[in-house]
């Protein structure tokens, strides 16, 4: 009998243990505001290994916790429970916010790694493992990452805490122990390490162990290299593509038409705008496929900004014609005339367009390259919005009577081409292919009525420097100046390449007027 | 230029004579009537979408004064001029305000251009203007008062909260900012501030870029690499709007504001407004007053607001916000009715002599008291973070308010600089 109590005390005891662990003093030290108190709290429960403060610690870091009294709630929408009984529970009407600041958000996280790491999932563990690679370390957390080392039966996970642990060893006073770290560390590619080798490097005076250091960083070093170019390489890409998606639609009024067309910007700007609109109605209408609202956006922006060309071209333009001085100062009073509009509408302050939640994240290319989804989307957008231009003036009718009225306006006249019809058609194209542009630029930058101010002066630079008249040129000219101009503000910061890159295509007009590629044969017109 | 001010003057003199001789007006008829108060703020062109909030404030104050029976027993009546954004025409409205609207105070400018545009003119015509907005300090006029920060009311105690054990312990500096004077200055005192707490030159990144840059790319990757080196912060002068499109980078590049904290100095309520707060939050700023500050001063001043901008059809009177040159502004318009009850006289110099050591309970919380010598407000410091819902959430403040350093020790050759104006 007495025996049978024991055992019933005991399991009791076991299932109530873990339980007790997160108790209300815990709660008030973590929500009551001294820092001091806060980080202690919190290496209690990591010292503890207290799986059970997990779910409280993330409704922590995810704002849900609110205050009244000496009680905690936590608040999901509109559930509200205690936060040490997960009761439903009744919130009381002067219960505030529990605020966390950035260095107790900071803790958290890496207390939570910190239990975990005793986590019976394998790939939480990792997860664990690898959000601690960038934390400081002090020694009640040495301690406790060693203890999960010898516990650790997974390879990967193993390596990791290894090597972490390593990086406390290179300081150690022990020559093995310094030596063995240092090879350790060889295939760890982090900036962490390559400056933690190089500060060991500076002061290490064994031999044995520099050749060491000195082979590991020069592992690290080029391994990071890589992806520091390729970093460099995919910026210039991705600034080139939005040059490139800016300064198509003028490749086609300016490069084929001829036309100064000052009103390109606004273009964009009115895509943009178009994307706000798109992405109000989509919230109030449709909020459940909100996410694929920039799907919609960009057929409505192309129809926008072609429509607005359309009546450009009718009301103005057309009367201009080979008059490049007027089309200019007529273009650039429309594009202020558009810019007053925008700001009597909308207001003249910028407006809200969101990312979708697809386009926020980052795909996992080297230990130090991660590119960011919204420029791969766009990078992969250009080249579908390239392909499609390139397709329309290539191989379709519309595309064949644009070309023979820039090569020959008389003669394509001669054998019946609509010669007008075809201008607004061209322009409506340039003009929609802008919209596009602006259904890009709304996803990097912002969204006000002098957006296209911006981008007006860049895509003039593009077409110009790529040969007027040339698809091919802009696109080599785009991307050239997106990636020297990532080159040498990686060398020589933002304002020197900007003004780097303005004497270049200088001096390269004054040498090749005609542009990078220049058109064959017999000019048009 | 002067000898239209003599032709004007001569104009108004014989117009004023005219008036006196056929009205038989006592000469002393002037103190009578409401006393001028003029307000210099763009609502057109670039700026007024910060300024406009301001010059409804400076009105909301004087109405909330005329309720109350005026100053010495008069009325005040604004006098509102728009000078546009465009620098030049801020001195010529400044001039017409002065020497032909006669009135006692202006409440007004915004950048640091204007201020050094209007600054001859209220020398000239010996005029008095409340300046309400935070800049990078190197001045000290007599005609002057500032009720916005000096750099040690804002900038260096941020860098001292991120080096704090609760701003993270940062031990790297990057100091980003566009490429003009007030940035410079600014990172030029903070450079210095760091090296005094024994940060090296190789722990410091400065960087810089050109007006409305919007392709964050090299200079975010850059932070990254630069972060790998020890706890981080960066200290961002950024202007304008380019503050979107850099904060979504590092959103993209994945920096997550705990491991490399932004602080920003010119990223408060209303800048936030059109903007999806998303990408910024946990990002830090550093102001004089926040809306989200709760003590009964700022709940009055939030309903006053409210009413008011309600009342008057203020434009987004349907999420009213408050920010940190609105309580300048409300600060100063008071600061002045209580010198003036002081002196008894609207008279510009016995004003100046009375502004000193005025107290008001300002919204922060704390005691706003202008100094008795430098011109300059006693202000605390808060640190806010940012929220989704683009408020800010108070992380740290000064126990006090701190004394401005309109020269900041930080600059060579300004300990030899006096501490108040010169007056000649």
């Amino acid at each position: 009998m007495r025996m049978l109590r024991l055992i019933v005390g005991l399991l009791l005891a076991m299932s109530v243990a873990p339980a007790m662990a997160l108790d209300r003093e815990t709660i008030a030290q973590l929500t009551g505001g001294d820092p001091d108190e806060q980080h202690r709290a919190l290496g209690a429960a990591a010292a503890r290994g207290d799986l059970s403060a997990i779910p409280f610690l993330r409704d922590l870091l995810a704002d849900r916790v609110k205050l009244a009294g000496d009680k905690a709630f936590i608040v999901d929408g509109d559930k509200v429970v205690d936060a040490l009984e997960r009761t439903p529970a009744e919130l009381p009407a002067d219960a505030e916010d529990a605020s966390t600041s950035n260095s107790l958000r900071l803790a958290i996280e890496e207390t939570i790694a910190l239990i975990e790491l005793a986590s019976p999932d394998r790939a939480a563990r990792l997860e664990a493992v690898k959000r601690l690679q960038s934390a400081e370390l002090d020694e009640s957390r040495v301690a406790l990452l060693a203890k999960a080392e010898q516990k650790e039966r997974d390879a990967s996970v193993r390596d990791v805490l290894r090597q972490m642990r390593a990086l406390g060893e290179l300081q150690s006073a022990d020559r093995v122990q310094r030596l063995s770290a240092a090879q350790a560390l060889r295939t760890t590619i982090s900036g962490r390490v390559r400056e933690a080798l190089k500060t060991r490097l500076a002061t290490e005076d064994d031999g044995e162990v520099r050749v060491a250091l000195t082979r590991s960083l020069r592992n690290v070093e080029s391994s990071l290299a890589i992806g520091e170019n390729l970093g460099v390489v995919f910026s210039g890409l991705s600034l080139g593509s939005i040059l490139l998606l800016a300064a198509l639609g003028l490749a086609i009024t300016y490069g084929l038409m001829g036309v100064i067309n000052m009103a390109h910007g606004e273009m964009m700007m009115i895509g943009a705008y178009a994307t706000y609109i798109v992405q109000n109605l989509f919230r109030a209408h449709l909020p459940d496929h909100f996410q694929w609202y920039l799907a919609a956006a960009a057929p409505v922006a192309f129809l926008v900004a072609a429509l607005v060309g359309v009546a450009i071209e009718r009301t103005v333009i057309r009367f201009l014609y080979g008059r490049a001085l007027e089309t200019l100062l007529a273009t650039w009073g429309v594009s202020l005339i558009l810019m007053q509009a925008v700001r009597s509408l909308f207001g003249a302050q910028n407006v809200q367009v969101e990312n979708p939640a697809w386009m926020s994240g980052r795909v996992f290319v080297t230990d130090n390259l991660e590119l960011p989804y919204n420029r791969i989307v766009i990078l992969i957008f250009s080249v579908g919005v390239l392909l499609l231009v390139s397709f329309l003036l290539a191989r379709t009718r519309l595309g064949l009577f644009v070309r023979a009225v820039t090569q020959n306006r008389g003669m394509a006249r001669c054998v019946g081409v609509d010669s007008s019809r075809i201008d607004t058609m061209a322009f409506a194209l340039g003009s929609g292919l802008a919209g596009l542009a602006g259904v890009a630029l709304s996803q990097v930058g912002n969204v006000g009525p002098d957006l296209g101010q911006h981008y007006i002066v860049d895509s003039f630079m593009v077409v110009v420097l790529g040969g007027v008249g040339q698809l091919a040129g802009a696109v080599y000219a785009a991307l050239g100046l997106g990636v020297a101009g990532k080159i040498l503000e990686n060398m020589a910061g933002a304002v020197l390449a900007e003004i780097a890159l303005l004497i270049f295509i200088v001096v390269f007009i004054q040498k090749r007027p005609q542009g990078l590629f220049a058109l064959g044969g017999r000019q048009a017109d | 230029m002067k000898r239209r001010v003599m032709v004007k003057s001569l104009g108004m003199l014989a117009a004023g004579a005219l008036l006196a001789s056929t009205a038989l007006v006592p000469a002393h008829a002037e103190e009578k009537g409401p006393i001028k108060v003029g307000i210099l703020h763009s609502l057109s062109g670039t700026m007024a979408i910060s300024e406009t909030v301001l010059k409804d404030t400076a009105l909301m104050a004087i109405e909330e004064i005329n309720a109350k029976g005026g100053v010495l027993g008069r009325k005040l009546e604004p006098v509102v001029i728009d000078p546009a954004s465009n620098w030049p025409l801020f001195a010529e409205k400044a001039r017409q305000l002065l020497a032909t609207d006669k009135v006692a105070v202006v409440f007004g400018c915004w950048t640091s251009v204007s201020r050094k545009s209007v600054l001859p003119v209220f020398k000239e015509l010996n005029g008095l203007l409340f300046y309400p907005v935070q800049y990078e300090g190197e001045e000290l006029e007599k005609n002057v008062f500032y009720t916005g920060a000096a750099p040690n009311q804002q900038a260096i105690p941020a860098v001292e909260y991120l080096m704090s054990k609760a701003g993270g312990g940062a031990k790297r500096f990057v100091l980003l900012g566009t490429d003009y004077v007030y940035p410079r200055t600014t990172n030029k005192i903070l450079r210095a501030f760091l090296h005094s707490k024994g940060v090296a030159d190789a722990d410091i990144m400065e960087e810089y870029t050109p007006f409305g840059h919007s392709d964050y790319q090299t200079i975010v990757a850059n932070i990254k690499k630069f972060a790998s080196g020890g706890k981080t912060a960066v200290v961002s002068t950024i202007n304008g709007d380019s503050n979107v499109p850099f904060y979504k980078e590092l959103g993209n590049a994945g920096l997550k504001a705990t491991e490399v904290p932004v602080v920003a100095f010119s990223v408060g309520e209303e800048e936030l407004r059109g903007v999806d707060a998303k990408p910024l939050v946990g990002h830090l700023a550093a102001w004089n007053y926040f809306m989200s500050l709760k003590n009964p001063a700022n709940t009055e001043f939030k309903k006053k607001w409210a009413a008011y901008a309600k009342a008057h059809g203020v434009a987004n009177a349907d999420k009213p916000l408050t920010n940190d040159p609105m309580e300048a502004t409300y600060i100063g318009v008071n600061l002045w009715k209580q010198a003036v009850e002081k002196a008894k006289t609207t008279d510009v110099d016995k004003v100046i002599a009375a502004v000193g050591g005025q107290k008001l309970e300002a919204p922060s919380g704390f005691t706003a008291e202008m100094d008795a010598k430098n011109h300059h407000l006693h202000k605390p410091v808060f640190i806010g973070e940012v929220k989704a819902d683009g408020q800010f959430n108070v992380v740290w403040k000064t126990p006090g308010p701190v004394r401005a350093q309109p020269w900041s020790p930080f600059i060579p050759g300004n300990d030899k600089k006096k501490d108040e104006p010169d007056t000649h």
